[in-house]
């Protein structure tokens, strides 16, 4: 057994050993470590203390450096702690802490280990335990050795006195009840001469600091101090940390601090520590002019360094004074725009976000233009940031900056054909909301959505299919501005809408019924002889509207639609080849439409509704969407089917009027037209947006259980759930659902044509299999259409940036002149849109960690924070924390005599005196207990020095206090003026 | 605080790792990776600061420095100041070079333990204690001397004693 064990040790590999044939292997990585792996489970079990840790040693580093897992060995790794030698040791201690965790079961054996190693004389060994504490400390562990960490805090080797001011952080933070014992030694620490100790400390503070801020602020004179002493600048980056976090609170100490950190600023040669007091000064400081003035210059230097870090960082501390100090931003904005064509991806990201926070609605329209241009010669990831930058300043607050909307549109219309156009989701809500809340921008938005619509190469984009969902639904839905129609009809009708996905499909074919049912009406209102009636029928404001803004686009519209147009008339006989009769009839029909695009008002006038253009239009629907009755989704399937059968229902009436004399067309087609009436009522009903809590004023139906339980549900039709939930899931976006819910009523009540499709539909099944495969075109087909748009590759970017740096400038200068155009109405909803912005802020996380030093440094009651948010646990946590403390403050006393607390003494005195000035405000509390905790360390035979310490504090605390109780800390101070000689100069300070 | 410290080469090796919030192996690796990742992908003379909210959650940064064929990449939160990480950075490889006189990757792949041992007296718990490199080295070498008088008795192995005693 022994032998063995020596002919292990001998032949056993070491760490170096291991890596050398690693890196020498042939059998490949993952081979050799599980190899490696297992030759350590053997080593591992060895009792050779020696074999054993080296092979620990291996597996940790199998485990840091390829991810071996080491969970398994915690056992092995107890045992190589506890050996005698320093090396093994020390191999046991880096191991757990790479691989132990809250979970870990082993760490109930290690206490022992621990306390024995912090009690150490040899100072390796104690920093070994407290380097494993910061990282593995438990409540457990924290609370059995918080002891001997608070003997650790004022030991004199310097060396490890740092380790355990570190390690306290990972105290407090899981024993919170520890600050009783240790705060005052922590803090006494903050006096220490010696620097390293100084840095541990506050940056233990620091990271206090962030997580509770108020509770330190009785600490801000020993900070100050630090502040105005301190040459190291580790430690005055902290302090100013701490200081960011803490002005804001108080804003007297504001004008404290903010003289020594200009000083800082203008003296100092360290760029972080200049970086540092400029972010300072303006998170924290940025109601003092002059600091801000300062801090501003030195950004301006940063953000012309040479150095791409100190640019980076100027310019994020100039995205820091945005929101109070908007002008920063406007003086370096040349620095800013050229940014922009940086190499470094960070500095153009956070040059992008300061353009943006400096746009205002008199130039938003230049500022975009400029930038689409970077996005087109932008990296697909670049153009995008770029793209979402743009969408999102646009639309803040209700598309506040936009005054013209028309614009806006349009420029909406061009991102989508931005070749590396990503953000399909976003443009679509923007699509749709502008056309619910902005009327006047309708007539814009269906220009748009129709040239996207009609663009046959779009439809290859799998990131635009939300884009043209949003357009197509804009089409149905404002058709009434349509200049055309029947061109939409075409559009949303043609073969390659195949390639969307079956929600935009429905959406699609939603959008065919609209427009179906709007030709329809126009067309038997032109029957019946009366054009005006037609116009009556829009609201007047609307066709006004029209009709005025017809005159100026029509030609526009015309040059620009005609192009699109003709290629789309080139592509749709291909479909319709098979029925000739059609094909004729529709040809003639876009001749009409192409050439009759000089119409000042096509639907006015009524020209084009023509009984073949009508009777086509039929003929193309049923013929489209026939195959659709059999498609697998739902929705597609019921949508089309229900246009189908109404389609069928009009034929039938309307070719039967044909054939007969004119006066019977007119009185049959009666019932065809309550039937359109019907269906243009419910789709002329406005949509509008719909308030995000619009939901919690619908009260729930009596009876309803909106949480029941529906797991049964799920075992009744679990086999079926999951061809369902794809075909369901459809997500027709805002208001489609309103609007298709009523019209599918409607068609229900209104189907009377002979369906069949149901036993057609069971047929087609069976000889095609069940479902028919996804159709995988929409990856393999887009190549062989030209690319939307192509990016102008030959401008040049540094006259862009010239140019911007001169619209940015132009138009900031002037301020709103030429508006021509008055800002249309976005319609808002009285409870403001958006949810209601929780500003609740978080709950404390460490609320006991904190209630805890509020405890210590302002005395329990006064505790503001902690009395108002945690009156009823509060007691019963105060009676724990009492027995707590009392044993350890017995324990204590054995341990160290000089240290010997006693809490209850202290805790009465506190409490009484708070007792008695019960309906003081909180300042006062505090001046109290730091009275109160005076006298306790009086009693604790501190040094002189200490007390000085203390009367520095109140000197500095007592502007922040109230007026009404100066009396009251003056007698405070009056019974040690007279010891603290060092006093004097800073009360002529202050006085 | 310190998040995390990373040394990986230029092909993604990790060669030093060290987390100092717990994270189970699989997480550390697919951070190490996707860290790598973003790395790699940036060019030359550009700003060391890279957003890291995506891999360590929010408030992290990440500042990293290429030397030779290795990056050093430290991951820290809002309580640190991104230059003063570039300088602990700096401080970190010096002590190295001192450590090992013109350090350079196989020094590091084979140095496993006395890398950590040097990290370990720069960093403790995420706070940075010491930023002399001097000081570190003293601290090293008092530390190798204590090992080797550890393991200089041990060349009499302890399991033969322990043999004799059973």
């Amino acid at each position: 057994m022994a032998g063995s064990s020596i002919m292990e040790n001998l032949f056993q590999r070491s760490l170096e050993d291991m890596i050398k044939s690693m890196r020498l292997q042939l059998i490949g990585e993952t081979t050799f470590i599980s190899k490696a792996t297992e030759e350590i489970r053997r080593e591992i079990k060895s009792t050779d203390q020696q074999t054993k840790s080296t092979a620990l040693q291996k597996l940790s580093y199998l485990s840091a450096v390829h991810g071996v897992d080491m969970s398994w060995a915690s056992f092995h790794v107890v045992e190589v702690m506890s050996s005698s030698k320093f090396a093994h040791k020390r191999i046991g201690y880096h191991a757990a802490s790479q691989s132990f965790n809250d979970d870990t079961p082993v760490l109930l054996l290690i206490t022992n280990q621990l306390r024995k190693d912090l009690s150490s004389t040899n100072e390796f060994e104690v920093s070994l335990a407290l380097n494993l504490l910061s990282r593995i400390a438990t409540l457990d562990l924290a609370r059995d050795l918080t002891p001997e960490v608070f003997k650790l805090l004022s030991t004199t080797k310097v060396f490890v006195r740092k380790k355990a001011i570190a390690v306290v952080l990972r105290v407090f933070d899981k024993y919170p009840d520890a600050v009783r014992v240790c705060f005052k030694r922590l803090v006494e620490n903050l006096e220490s001469s010696d620097p390293l100790v100084v840095t541990a400390v506050i940056g233990v503070f620091c990271e206090l600091a962030a997580k509770d801020p108020r509770s330190y602020l009785p600490l801000a004179p020993e900070f100050y101090r630090i502040l105005v002493d301190s040459k190291n600048n580790w430690v005055l980056i902290k302090v100013l940390k701490v200081f960011a976090k803490l002005a804001p609170l108080e804003h007297r100490l504001g004008k404290r601090i903010v003289e020594p950190v200009c000083d800082h600023m203008r003296r100092s040669g360290a760029k972080s520590l200049v970086f540092e007091c400029v972010r300072t000064v303006l998170t924290s400081l940025s109601d003092y002019e002059s600091a801000v003035k300062l801090a501003v210059e030195k950004v301006r230097e940063l953000v012309v360094d040479q150095d791409p870090n100190l640019r980076y960082l100027g310019l994020h501390a100039l995205s820091v004074a945005v929101p109070k100090h908007l002008w920063a931003v406007l003086e370096n904005k040349e620095a800013v725009v050229k940014s922009l064509s940086d190499d470094d991806l960070n500095i153009k990201i956070e040059s992008l976000r300061l353009l943006m926070a400096m746009v205002s609605e008199s130039h938003v329209a230049d500022i975009s233009r400029v930038l689409l241009n970077y996005a087109l010669k932008s990296d697909p990831g670049f153009c995008n940031e770029i793209l979402d930058s743009i969408l999102r300043t646009c639309s803040r607050n209700l598309y506040e900056i936009v005054v013209d909307f028309d614009w806006y549109v349009s420029l909406l219309g061009e991102m989508a054909t931005i070749p590396n156009c990503q953000k399909g989701e976003e443009i679509e809500t923007q699509l749709v909301d502008i056309g619910m809340r902005v009327k006047d921008a309708r007539m814009e938005l269906v220009r748009v959505g129709r040239d996207l619509l009609i663009d046959p190469a779009l439809l290859g984009n799998v990131h635009l299919h939300r884009i043209l969902c949003a357009a197509a639904w804009v089409a149905g839905e404002y058709v009434e501005f349509a200049s055309n129609p029947f061109e939409l009809m075409d559009a949303l009708l043609q073969p390659r809408t195949s390639l969307l996905p079956p929600s935009i499909r429905a959406v699609y074919i939603n959008s065919v019924l609209k427009i179906l049912i709007f030709c329809l009406d126009c067309y038997l209102l032109q029957n019946d002889g009366s054009g005006s009636l037609y116009s009556g029928n829009l609201e007047g404001e609307q066709s006004e509207l029209f009709s005025a803004k017809n005159d100026t686009e029509a030609t526009k519209l015309a040059t620009c639609g005609g192009s699109n147009y003709e290629q789309d008339v080139g592509f749709n006989p291909r479909n319709i080849a098979d029925s000739s009769e059609d094909l004729s009839v529709e040809n003639g029909i876009d001749r009409v439409a192409t050439h009759g695009k000089t119409f000042t008002s096509t639907l006015v006038a009524g020209k084009n509704f023509l009984y073949e253009s009508i009777v086509s239009l039929l003929n193309r629907i049923e013929l489209i969407f026939g195959p659709l009755i059999t498609n697998q989704d739902v929705e597609v399937l019921e949508r089309a089917q229900n246009i189908l059968s109404l389609v069928q229902l009009i034929k039938e009436e309307i070719i039967d009027n044909s054939v007969q004399s004119v006066d019977t067309v007119e009185k049959k087609d009666t019932r065809v037209s309550t039937i359109i009436n019907l269906m243009r009522d419910t789709f002329t009903t406005e949509l509008g947006p719909v308030s995000v809590s619009a939901q919690g004023r619908v009260a729930v139906p009596e009876g309803l259980v909106l949480k029941e339980n529906l797991d049964e549900l799920q075992a009744i039709c679990g086999d079926t759930e999951l061809s369902s939930s794809s075909s369901f899931a459809t997500g027709a976006p805002h208001g489609i659902t309103i609007s298709d819910g009523s019209s599918s009523n409607l068609l229900q009540n209104e189907e009377l044509g002979p369906l069949n499709e149901s036993t057609s539909l069971i047929e087609h099944r069976k000889r095609h299999g069940l479902y028919y495969l996804p159709s995988e075109k929409s990856e393999i087909v887009p190549d062989e259409y030209p690319r939307a748009n192509d990016p102008k590759s030959n401008s040049n970017i540094n006259d862009e940036a010239a140019e911007l740096v001169k619209l940015t400038e132009q138009s900031l200068m002037k301020k709103r002149t030429n508006q021509t155009k008055p800002r249309p109405v976005v319609v808002k909803l009285d409870d403001g849109d958006l949810a209601p912005i929780s500003v609740k802020r978080p709950e404390p996380r460490d609320d006991s960690l904190s209630g805890a030093i509020q405890d210590v440094l302002l005395g329990s009651e006064s505790g503001p924070s902690v009395s108002q948010s945690y009156p009823s646990n509060k007691s019963s946590r105060k009676q724990k924390e009492k027995k707590k403390l009392s044993s350890n403050g017995r324990s204590e006393m054995k341990e160290n005599a000089v240290d010997s607390e006693k809490p209850d003494p202290e805790r009465a005195n506190s409490s009484s005196k708070n007792h008695g000035h019960s309906k003081e405000r909180k300042h006062r509390g505090k001046e109290k207990i730091v009275e109160g905790e005076e006298r306790d360390q009086e009693g604790k035979k501190k040094s002189g020095h200490g007390r000085g310490r203390r009367k520095t504090h109140h000197r500095a605390k007592s502007p922040l206090s109230d007026p009404t109780h100066i009396l009251h800390i003056k007698q405070v101070q009056k019974s040690y003026v007279e010891t603290k000689a060092s006093l004097n100069t800073k009360r002529e300070e202050e006085k | 605080m310190i998040k995390a410290v990373l040394v990986m080469n230029t092909q993604g090796k990790p060669r030093l790792t060290k987390f100092y919030e717990f994270q189970p192996v699989e997480q550390q690796q697919e951070a190490i990776r996707n860290v790598f990742s973003v790395l790699c992908s940036r060019p030359e003379h550009v700003s060391n600061f890279v957003d890291a909210e995506s891999v360590f959650g929010p408030d992290s940064r990440l500042v990293y420095k290429h030397f030779a064929t290795l990056y050093f990449v430290f991951i820290f939160d809002s309580s640190e100041n991104e230059l003063a990480m570039l300088d602990l950075i700096q401080v970190f490889v010096e002590t190295l070079d001192k450590c090992f006189r013109n350090v350079c990757e196989l020094d590091i792949v084979f140095n496993y333990s006395k890398l950590h041992t040097i990290l370990d007296e720069i960093i403790l718990g995420g706070q940075v204690l010491e930023t002399s490199s001097t000081e570190v080295m003293k601290a090293i070498e008092e530390i190798a001397r204590l090992e080797a008088a550890s393991s200089a008795i041990n060349l009499v192995p302890k399991s033969v004693s322990g043999w004799r005693s059973r």
